[in-house]
């Protein structure tokens, strides 16, 4: 693999930015027979709860123009399981492994984050707050700075020191960079934007909502860019903030485009059940357009949009002064 | 590992319409090889630059060792998508994922079987048949539908059956009424030691019914569930959940597509289909509308 593509987010480093999304990539089992998962920089797992969950009833998706519309309801096995069965196959397979949590209370997050804290095989943590708070009727973590904030120590308070946290922020909010300050100031080491937008589609047919769980949460390429906007507004408050970019990434200069944005890596989320592999395929085509755009080095794509047109980033060419000299 | 599924770029080879339906045969020898009765396939709609996200998910009617391989998949055209793939024409490539998911399971003796059919998706009872056939097995067809053109391949089961009956709910082919109707004279009749079912959920709750009247075994694809509710194919989107009880009493919400799409019939709780019961594995233990998230 060329060093083209290593990437860093803060304490973290990777060998390529290209992820899977979280809830995206099932355990990991289901992707294994289309390519090899240590191929990419990270797997991120389905966001974990404490208990045990069934989510919604069907119909959980709809397909929208570009994108798909999911009221899941947070379904999965339970931190027991998942640390039983699920993360030990992943560190069978040397996967670098990223683990999404998920509660419904400030406890709850600190309680998965201590769970997880003698467990070996967890590269980072990424908390997700987009979440009911059942202490606050049921309004999202993610909608304000301070309950945000709160989540995000009660995970930095019980988890390995030395871990990274990454807070995953919902984009329908008034103002993503306050809710991203706070994460940062509460102790998140990155912050991984964005996740799905609440959104509704109504059948005509039965004219009735087309999801069980009337609303739902919108991905795919018609939240790119408000994805893209996401990181923008972000890297340029925090530039030195590491930035995981997710929202309808299906092709090379898709990530390519969050990158310029100021992602230091990227996640391909609803592409994967369009085509399972399309985590490969984004990162071969991205290693394609960086070179045909003559960067020899990810890091120096990352936030060059925000430069002046015409920039060119500083080379670090340790060897070349000794020709220069005539 | 030659069960485990592949991605491929299929060529189109012919797009025949049959009575209500469409067939499609697609070359995809890496498929066709891996093949068992039961499984399917997972299809992407829209061409290269689609604004279509999910699969469409189809049974395979037959698999044939022409031009390498090639599968058979039978499809009523209801929307966009669909309509898509009926547009196709010869030479035409469709990115196709497959065989997914479990398939039937055969046999071990030669036995009596009854395979109780309805709609597009009770096409993938000829592939089914033809394994039972060259084990050994009798073959009993029960095909049914709406009105006639809604009923697949009756020449061809009375060709290959051993019996075949048709009803029809209009009664423009065979007997008027439902496969529940005709099931329990065919089953007495027939002898049948075991019974398999695909197509519409309606006609899989009561084949199972019946057989369990019957104290026989029943199989069915849920493929049908799978298509209404489903988005990737492959186990990774948890979308296509269903009930189902296991051995140990407890009711788990299962993959129509990693999980199924054959399913025991008895372990399905067909009368809690698009619920979560309340005493099922994980269920919300306090109902609140904001439980959940957009997640």
């Amino acid at each position: 693999m060329s060093d083209r593509v290593t990437t860093t987010l803060g304490p973290l480093e990777l060998p390529n930015p290209v992820l899977t999304a979280s809830g995206c990539g099932g355990t990991g089992r289901e992707l294994a027979p289309f390519f090899d998962l240590t191929r990419l920089g990270a797997f991120v797992t389905t966001s974990v709860m404490a208990q045990a969950r069934a989510g919604r009833p069907t119909p959980r998706v709809t397909e929208t123009p570009s994108g798909l519309l999911t009221a899941m309801g947070l379904p999965g096995p339970g931190v027991e399981t998942f640390l039983e069965h699920d993360l030990p196959w992943l560190m069978e397979q040397e996967v670098r492994t990223i683990v999404s949590v998920a509660g419904n209370s400030v406890e709850e997050y600190g309680e998965l984050a201590r769970r997880l804290r003698h467990v070996p095989g967890v590269a980072a943590i990424e908390v997700n707050i987009a979440c009911p708070n059942v202490e606050d009727r049921g309004r999202m973590f993610a909608w304000h700075p301070s309950a945000a904030a709160s989540v995000v120590r009660a995970v930095r308070d019980h988890a390995r020191p030395g871990v990274p946290i990454f807070a995953k922020l919902a984009p329908d909010v008034t103002d993503i960079v306050t809710i991203a300050l706070a994460c940062v100031d509460a102790g998140a080491d990155g912050l991984t934007l964005i996740n799905t937008m609440e959104a509704m589609a109504i059948d005509p047919e039965t004219l009735r909502p087309a999801l069980t769980g009337v609303s739902g949460g919108l991905s795919g390429p018609a939240v790119r860019p408000v994805a893209i906007r996401c990181v923008y507004q972000v890297h340029a408050a925090l530039p030195s903030t590491p930035v995981i970019g997710v929202g309808g990434i299906a092709t090379g200069l898709d990530a390519l485009e969050f990158i310029l944005a100021g992602a230091s890596a990227v996640a391909v989320g609803t592409a994967l059940f369009h085509d399972p592999t399309a985590g490969p395929r984004v990162l071969r085509e991205l290693e394609e357009a960086l070179a045909a755009r003559r960067i020899s080095r990810l890091a120096d794509a990352v936030g060059l949009a925000h430069k002046p047109a015409g920039y060119v980033p500083p080379q670090v060419r340790p060897q070349e002064p000794e020709k220069e000299k005539l | 590992m030659s069960d485990t599924p592949v991605q491929t770029s299929a060529t189109v080879l012919t797009v025949r319409q049959v009575q209500d339906y469409h067939a499609m045969t697609l070359v995809a020898p890496a498929i066709a090889e891996r093949f068992r009765p039961g499984q399917f396939v997972a299809l992407a709609v829209g061409g290269e630059h689609t604004s279509r996200l999910v699969r469409r998910f189809f049974g395979v009617h037959e698999v044939k060792s022409d031009y390498g391989g090639t599968v058979e998949l039978v499809f009523a055209d209801t929307e966009p998508g669909t309509a898509w793939l009926a547009g196709r024409r010869s030479r035409d490539q469709i990115d196709l994922v497959g065989p997914l998911g479990r398939p039937f399971r055969l046999p071990r003796d030669p036995v009596n079987c009854l395979l109780a059919a309805g709609g597009p998706g009770g096409a993938a009872v000829f592939a089914l048949a033809d394994s039972l056939l060259r084990r050994g097995c009798q073959v009993h067809f029960v095909l049914a539908g709406t009105s006639a053109r809604q009923v697949f391949g009756s020449r061809m089961a009375q060709r290959i059956g051993d019996s075949s009956a048709v009803v029809t709910e209009d009664g423009s082919m065979g007997e008027k009424g439902t496969v529940r109707d005709v099931l329990p004279r065919v089953i007495e009749e027939t002898g049948t030691d075991v019974v398999y079912g695909c197509g519409p959920t309606g006609l899989l709750r009561s084949v199972t019914q019946v057989a369990g009247d019957f104290g026989l075994p029943s199989q069915v694809s849920v493929e049908e569930f799978l298509q209404r509710t489903g988005a990737c194919g492959i186990g990774v989107c948890m979308t296509c959940m269903l009930p189902v009880h296991g051995e140990d009493g407890v009711t788990r919400m299962v993959r129509a597509c990693a999980d199924g799409p054959v399913l025991r019939g008895d372990r399905v709780r067909w009368g809690d289909l698009g619920t979560i019961p309340f005493d099922a594995l994980g269920a919300p233990r306090v109902l609140s509308v904001n439980e959940g998230g957009s997640q």
